[in-house]
């Protein structure tokens, strides 16, 4: 919903500004990222990329410039240098921990700068003119929704969680409130830690101690790649479904195919760096104010709309 | 010092078992006994072949660590190597595949590329840790990054999938079975003989405990330091490329998330089995044996809901702490006895 009216919004303003912007100076927004060193995180590298191209191809005088950050500290460094070497007009920044980059971000702030935050916020959420986010609440609440279309009294499944964080509580909380009074039965729930490998011992393990499983809530699709390899080492793909989330395009084309063991996907968009982008450009080459929070959907992927969620190209 | 220290191995005549192994014997069947009573299922067929399966990876790559760490050397280059094999396995594999086709020789090209990589590896450890003069810590530190970075780089910071039709033929390497036990535990258990044999009935595994022990000594008595030093390196590489073999068919993918922390694990399993951090004294049965604690603990786990899943790290830490506290209690014990 929100996700179309920025789409609409940038189509509009692109057009109408794109003449007044020529003769205006250069600007610098700065994009700092976590380094690609899991899945997720490779995603949303390649659609900042091609964000990059995009948005520079279409606004000669944006110059982006996107570093990437291997932890919290690191991150703070790049921040300085996209300050003092850089002279960002604007940040674009997706905190690899919320409360040791929330100083290093107002710093950039002070001087000048148009901060958007994106996915983990700050814990001072007064800093950021905008911001852009997926929603995991939502994402529990849907994939918990579809386990309900599926399943109902005295059904039984087991859940694998992430790592423990705010993220990770956020959706196991939103998902167990859902299925409250439903009568699905939840066996247990461990840490996958979103690693393929976790994944398939921790389910190897579900699969030796119930002998009735009839949904896994997988709530991340590298940990979904390793509970299929489990579900089909033990013989078991026809008494349970597994619901997965993100959107690994691998698991989307799956669905779109019609896999009956995993069935949908939820969404939790390594793109939203892209929409941050836009967003951010959007203030500069726009007539309109983009100040505030862009929370992204995070829609239940089936066999009918998987199509425009299938990234081909991106490594995620 | 050297000579307490080789004083065990000399009295083991045969299987027996002597004083040392029994603490992580011990550790090993108290934590059988507690997973037992905690779920009965822990026994059941099916989660002993999954467990002993799922410890074959670590135990492998320990195998090879304990000749690395008896030699006194580190490599924490293990678990980034066994990314990097795998990713690059998988590029060859599906190469081959796109230009000529599958067949079996898909997966023997595949496995000759990691044989070649793992010596390859191990080699390069060995030479910079000896003939570059480095300290091993820091050569493998260095290695550990490179790995890791080559393989998100291989990946595109996603994951490298094996082509489907050459992982049909490849996935029985992993998931089928002889006389009921997987193909993992067989390599498993032929990697744990050879390494018992090489380790305490060749003079290899004697060169490595002496210089161990005291490197300079070895080396005035004319023991070739610099060569043996570099062979467990190879060795170890070896392991690392068996490991990843067998691990490349049961997901068929690499990513930068494959193989984190297993340096760690494999040298824990080393030192819960007995072998001395600062070298000179090496046991690879018990290696196995911490290999298999350690699978078990995490197993035993999964199986249970009585503990908080935000303290399985402790859990583990303590598990860890209490083994090796009981191989060290025995060998006090030894060695009031041997006065």
């Amino acid at each position: 919903m929100s996700l179309k009216a920025i789409a609409l919004g940038l189509m509009a303003t692109s057009v109408l500004a794109g003449s007044a912007l020529a003769q205006d100076e250069q600007v610098k927004i700065g994009v700092s990222i976590p380094a690609a060193t899991h899945g997720f995180m490779g995603g949303l590298n390649w659609h900042a990329q091609e964000a990059e191209k995009r948005l520079e191809a279409a606004h000669p005088n944006i110059d982006l410039i996107i570093v990437t950050a291997d932890g919290p500290s690191d991150q703070a460094s790049d921040l300085e240098d996209l300050v003092s070497v850089q002279q960002i007009d604007a940040l674009v920044v997706l905190p690899f921990e919320s409360e040791p980059l929330t100083e290093p971000v107002r710093a950039v702030k002070d001087a000048g700068a148009f901060i958007t935050v994106v996915d983990r916020g700050l814990t001072d959420p007064t800093i950021q003119d905008v911001y852009v986010s997926g929603n995991n609440t939502e994402m529990g609440v849907n994939s918990a929704e579809y386990m309900m279309t599926r399943l109902g009294e005295g059904d039984n499944i087991v859940i694998l969680r992430g790592i423990p964080t705010v993220l990770d509580t956020e959706r196991f909380d939103a998902f167990m409130s859902t299925i409250e009074g439903s009568g699905i039965n939840v066996l247990d729930d461990e840490f996958a830690n979103w690693n393929r490998d976790d994944g398939f011992e921790v389910m190897q393990d579900f699969l030796s101690r119930f002998p009735d499983i009839d949904g896994v809530w997988a709530q991340d699709d590298d940990i979904t790649l390793g509970v299929v390899e489990a579900i089909r080492q033990a013989g078991r793909e026809d008494e349970m479904f597994v619901v997965g989330g993100a959107g690994m395009k691998e698991i989307v084309k799956g669905v779109m195919e019609g896999d009956e063991l995993v069935p949908v996907d939820v969404l939790y968009p390594p793109a939203q760096i892209a929409t941050a982008m836009d967003v951010t450009v959007a203030h500069f080459t726009s007539n309109g104010p983009v100040r505030g929070e862009y929370i992204l959907g995070s829609p239940l992927i089936t066999q009918e709309n998987a199509e425009q969620f299938y990234f081909p190209d991106s490594p995620f | 010092m050297s000579v307490s220290a080789h004083e065990p191995v000399k009295s083991s005549k045969g299987f027996r078992i002597d004083l040392k192994t029994a603490g992580p014997l011990v550790a090993l069947i108290l934590l059988v006994i507690l997973g037992y009573s905690l779920n009965p299922l822990f026994l059941g067929e099916g989660n002993v072949t999954n467990l002993l399966t799922r410890s074959a990876f670590i135990g492998i790559i320990a195998v090879g660590a304990t000749f690395v760490i008896t030699a006194g050397g580190i490599d924490l280059s293990v678990g980034s190597m066994a990314a990097f094999i795998a990713g690059v396995m998988i590029i060859v594999m599906n190469w081959a595949v796109d230009s000529m086709g599958v067949s079996i020789w898909t997966v023997v090209l595949g496995i000759g590329c990691s044989l070649i990589l793992g010596v390859g590896a191990g080699f390069i450890n060995g030479f910079l840790t000896t003939k570059g003069k480095i300290e091993a810590f820091i050569v493998t530190l260095g290695t550990m990054g490179i790995y890791r970075s080559l393989v998100t780089y291989f990946a595109n910071g996603g994951t490298l999938s094996l082509n489907n039709s050459a992982r049909e033929i490849y996935r029985p390497v992993y998931y089928d079975s002889f006389l009921r036990l997987p193909y993992p535990v067989w390599v498993f258990i032929i990697v744990a003989i050879l390494g018992w044999i090489l380790m305490n009935r060749t003079a290899f595994g004697r060169y490595c405990m002496a210089i161990g022990s005291n490197e300079h000594v070895a080396r005035y008595s004319a023991i070739k330091v610099d060569r043996v030093r570099t062979m467990t390196f190879i060795l170890q590489g070896l392991c690392v490329s068996l490991a990843t073999i067998i691990y490349v068919p049961r997901l068929g993918s690499a990513s930068a998330a494959t193989g984190v922390l297993w340096e760690l694990e494999a040298i824990a399993a080393v030192i819960i089995g007995g072998t001395m951090l600062k070298g000179g004294f090496g046991r690879v049965g018990g290696t196995v044996i911490g290999a298999l604690i350690l699978t078990a603990i995490g197993n035993i786990l999964n199986l249970t809901e009585i503990i908080s899943n935000y303290l399985n790290g402790a859990v583990q830490g303590v598990i860890i702490i209490a083994a090796v506290y009981l191989q060290r209690g025995s060998l006090r014990a030894g060695r009031k006895k041997a006065e």
